[in-house]
């Protein structure tokens, strides 16, 4: 009793001396947490990420257990989502498809943004390598996508599957294909913010104390060009997910009973008029998703942008 | 539910198909009159444009190297053969013959070792030059040249010449008795090309020849602009024969999409007047044709079976040069036990149930050889390996020393049995590998299911295609004659193993070899008397079915569900020939 009394009398001294110096993240933090609508998105997604990664197993109805007397039921209680045509539940098909669809978005996202910054940094910071540079990012924008992903697809479909085993093959194949074609946008946003840091004061004192290269890029310029490539990041994430549904819509992703979600759009494309929750379910996932990610990209915009704190 | 469904003004001519090919003898009745029914009195051009979809788009409007259907039909607007087949399986003198050869009128010699043909007068290529004797005798040069690599070459099985004997008189004589003497000449194996235009395309010159993108024909139609993989836009052909016809004066071939957006296009929103083969789930296109007020659906039991081919050889990718060529050994599925297993374990009844409608677009079947009718085996539907019997698959298993491992996956000496399955992109295919592979798992088959758009699929050069076969069971449909013996031979004999020596050109995909079965062929091929032949052909098919070499699913209709626009009149669909094979007939 007595020392939590004393405790108590002492402590708002305290507290105050040892508050925290204020860093750009606690900044970021405290203004993202204003923006309503990152909020919400952050929510969202976080729900929808943990639902996928535990759902699977709270839900015990298997995914690909088939029951031709329930086949083309509308929601029920027993069955969330309803069934498909075959009877198979769409809900579990949902929860474990939604795993294999937004861990496509995450990592190809995570491989875009390494490519584009590393290549952007390079070309920002080193005169010599930035045209070279610039104009393989030039070739890379020209590329045409879906073409390449069918070369692409038709050239490794076979050595990848053979070393990895069908479904982790094709995923590795399909998040490094979305990933090398996505980073050049990353990598002239990076550039533009390094050509303009490096003229900077802070980066000549870093280099008049005798700084090798490698610290400035890393330790006094990357962390300035955080916040446009965030932002990137959490656009391109929604993007690699539709890329996934586009090649599943088309038959060429993941083998055809992997139920991804564009895949369970394709699959449900025929039965929109008699059994519209069958597309309706899927379609709203990847909605919900790729709008909560573009929330959050808003959110970090905002609250990594200087001239808004 | 069959008969409600079909009884929408086309029921008397569906129903005259069923029960004509029930009780005719398909090659002994011909019908001499050309076209039939539903030919009305047209004046020429006097349509605007006729609209066709296919879902699969032609690549070739050669029909001697066409990869599929698709192809062959594109090409019947302007290539005739001398007759077509008519619905009944009889020949029909709508091509380039002006009659139909028979034992009574003389054509055919009476030891059926060869055939005269009687040509029309006055016929023109649609370049205005005369159309002889010659370039029938030419396109049989073309056609059965081995170096050509002809993907109609097993029609010329058989065949010692073709013979011009005047300009307007063709003379086809086989090596020994054919009773299948109008194997040359008849329907979609057989279309005559101009000799003029393919004189530099002869031999091993038939790959990449120019003119099989746009061939002159005697058709009635010829053909404008051809984009491969995509559209052909035809004009009439003013030098075609019949002054009244064609009706159209333009005609679009439009390619690719799918079979869903082919049905709503025909029957919801009109755009097409004939949609080819709507392979989609009974369950959507059902209430689709019976809502719309603007096309109806046709359909006819024919020779189109939905069926599983097993691999005889080996797919493993590391034999590189070696991979699924006719002389390597699949490594488990050389067991008879495990195909046998296989075969127990696919349950064909659910599959016709949930995807077909039970009859409305297909109907469960275990031959691979269904229609004629006396040619379709009673036998089969009592074999064990046309049952759904998952206990029997796991006995056939257990007793074969293929015991389960600790992932589920039965395995022998070190194999494992993982298969990969696959099929063309399609939602009723995709459907059909989700019901198979949840049985096959349960006997212990590691099942990978795989799907390839069906341009590639239907690609003999493909290696994710049909023909290369690189996959341990691949599914899709095919049919065959009213005669089945180029049909079967082509299907499963050793010496249509497809392979690279022959491009993948032949169509023995599983690469199949059997001396017994070889030898009935052969049988067939000099057989006369008719109830024996049936008694062959049903020996044939039970062969394929009890050996495991091929696992039959579905009849389907055929040409399968077509939609068609309710003002389009004369479409008279023939199991038996290309679905374009009456084109001249139609009108608005």
């Amino acid at each position: 009793m007595a020392t939590t009394q004393a405790r108590f009398t002492t402590a708002p001294v305290k507290a105050d001396m040892l508050r925290p110096p204020r860093s750009l993240w606690t900044d970021a933090w405290y203004q993202f947490r204003r923006h309503k609508l990152a909020m919400a998105g952050l929510g969202v997604l976080s729900f929808l990420i943990l639902a996928t990664l535990i759902g699977p197993y709270l839900w015990q109805v298997r995914m690909d257990a088939l029951d031709y007397s329930i086949a083309l039921e509308g929601p029920s209680p027993d069955h969330p989502f309803g069934t498909d045509n075959l009877g198979r539940d769409l809900f579990a098909r949902a929860l474990w498809g939604g795993r294999v669809s937004i861990a496509v978005g995450l990592s190809a996202v995570l491989i875009a943004i390494t490519l584009g910054t590393l290549i952007g940094a390079l070309a920002g910071y080193f005169n010599r390598l930035d045209n070279p540079l610039m104009r393989l990012t030039d070739l890379f924008l020209s590329l045409p996508i879906l073409p390449l992903l069918l070369i692409v697809i038709y050239l490794f479909r076979d050595p990848l599957r053979a070393a990895f085993g069908p479904e982790v093959g094709i995923f590795i194949m399909i998040v490094t294909v979305i990933g090398v074609l996505e980073w050049m946008p990353v990598a002239r946003l990076v550039r533009a913010q390094f050509l303009s840091l490096k003229q900077k004061e802070f980066v000549e004192a870093a280099r008049a104390i005798g700084d090798p290269d490698f610290a400035i890029i890393w330790r006094h310029i990357l962390p300035n060009t955080l916040s446009p490539v965030l932002v990137a990041a959490t656009i391109g994430v929604g993007g690699a997910i539709l890329t996934e549904s586009t090649l599943s819509f088309l038959g060429l992703g993941f083998p055809p009973d992997v139920p991804t979600w564009g895949r369970l759009l394709y699959d449900a494309q025929n039965f929109i008029e008699i059994a519209t929750y069958w597309v309706f379910f899927p379609g709203f996932l990847i909605f919900l998703t790729v709008l909560s990610i573009n929330y959050i990209g808003d959110g970090l915009r905002d609250a990594l942008d200087p001239r808004k704190t | 539910m069959e008969s409600s469904y079909l009884h929408r003004g086309f029921a008397l001519a569906v129903t005259a198909t069923i029960a004509l090919a029930a009780c005719t003898q398909p090659g002994t009745s011909p019908s001499a009159a050309p076209s039939g029914s539903a030919a009305p009195v047209a004046q020429r051009g006097a349509g605007g444009e006729l609209k066709i979809l296919y879902w699969q788009a032609p690549t070739i409007l050669n029909p001697h190297q066409a990869t599929g259907t698709k192809d062959n039909d594109a090409s019947r607007l302007v290539l005739e053969p001398l007759a077509s087949w008519d619905k009944n399986g009889a020949p029909l003198a709508n091509g380039l013959a002006s009659e139909i050869p028979t034992v009574a009128n003389g054509g055919v010699a009476k030891d059926f070792t060869s055939v005269t043909w009687k040509l029309r007068t006055g016929v023109k290529w649609s370049d205005g030059t005369p159309f002889t004797a010659d370039d029938v005798v030419a396109s049989y040069t073309y056609q059965c040249d081995e170096a050509a690599a002809t993907s109609t070459f097993d029609v010329c099985t058989g065949v010692k010449s073709v013979t011009a004997k005047d300009p307007n008189t063709a003379v086809v004589t086989y090596s020994a008795s054919q009773p299948f003497y109008y194997q040359w000449g008849v329907g979609f194996n057989s279309p005559i090309l101009q000799k003029a235009q393919y004189a530099n395309c002869l031999g091993a010159k038939a790959k990449d020849c120019p003119a099989d993108l746009k061939p002159i024909g005697t058709g009635p139609y010829k053909v404008n602009t051809f984009k491969p993989g995509d559209t052909v836009l035809y004009d009439l052909n003013e030098n075609f024969r019949d002054p009244n016809k064609p009706f159209f004066k333009t005609v679009t071939f439009k390619g690719g999409g799918d079979a869903a957006s082919a049905a709503r296009a025909v029957f919801q929103t009109g755009d097409i007047d004939y949609g080819w083969n709507l392979q989609v789930e009974a369950s959507v296109l059902k209430p689709m044709a019976a809502n719309s007020t603007l096309a109806r659906l046709l359909t006819a039991y024919g020779s189109s079976v939905e069926r599983l081919l097993v691999n005889f050889s080996n797919p493993d990718p590391s034999l590189g040069d070696k991979r699924g060529e006719p002389d390597t050994k699949h490594p488990f599925f050389s067991d008879i036990h495990v195909r046998r297993a296989l075969a127990m374990a696919t349950n064909r009844s659910a599959v016709a149930a949930q995807l077909y409608g039970d009859g409305l677009a297909g109907k469960a079947t275990c031959n691979l050889l269904t229609a004629p009718e006396p040619m379709n085996s009673k036998n089969t539907d009592s074999l064990d390996v046309c049952k759904f019997d998952l206990n029997a698959a796991n006995k056939e298993l257990d007793d074969a020393g293929w015991a389960k491992g600790s992932d589920g996956i039965r395995a022998k000496g070190g194999v494992k049995l993982k298969i990969v399955y696959q099929t063309t992109v399609n939602s009723v295919r995709q459907s059909t590998q989700a019901i198979l592979k949840a049985d096959w798992e349960k006997v212990g088959f590691s099942v990978e299911l795989k799907s390839v758009p069906a341009a590639t699929f239907f690609t003999n050069t493909s290696p994710d295609g049909a023909n290369h076969f690189w996959a341990d069971v691949e599914m899709f449909t095919n049919s065959g004659d009213p005669d089945p013996t180029s049909y079967l031979s082509s299907t499963a004999s050793c010496k249509q193993a497809t392979g690279k020596a022959n491009n993948w050109n032949f169509g023995n995909y599983m690469r199949y070899c059997n001396a017994d079965y070889d030898k009935i062929i052969d049988q067939l091929r000099t057989e006369t008397d008719t109830a024996k032949r049936n008694q062959l052909a049903i020996q044939a098919n039970d062969i394929l079915t009890k050996d495991v070499a091929v696992i039959p699913l579905i009849t389907r209709v055929a040409p399968t569900p077509d939609g068609v626009s309710k003002a389009l009149k004369g479409v008279d669909p023939s199991p038996w020939d290309s679905a374009m094979y009456n084109i001249a007939d139609w009108s608005k």
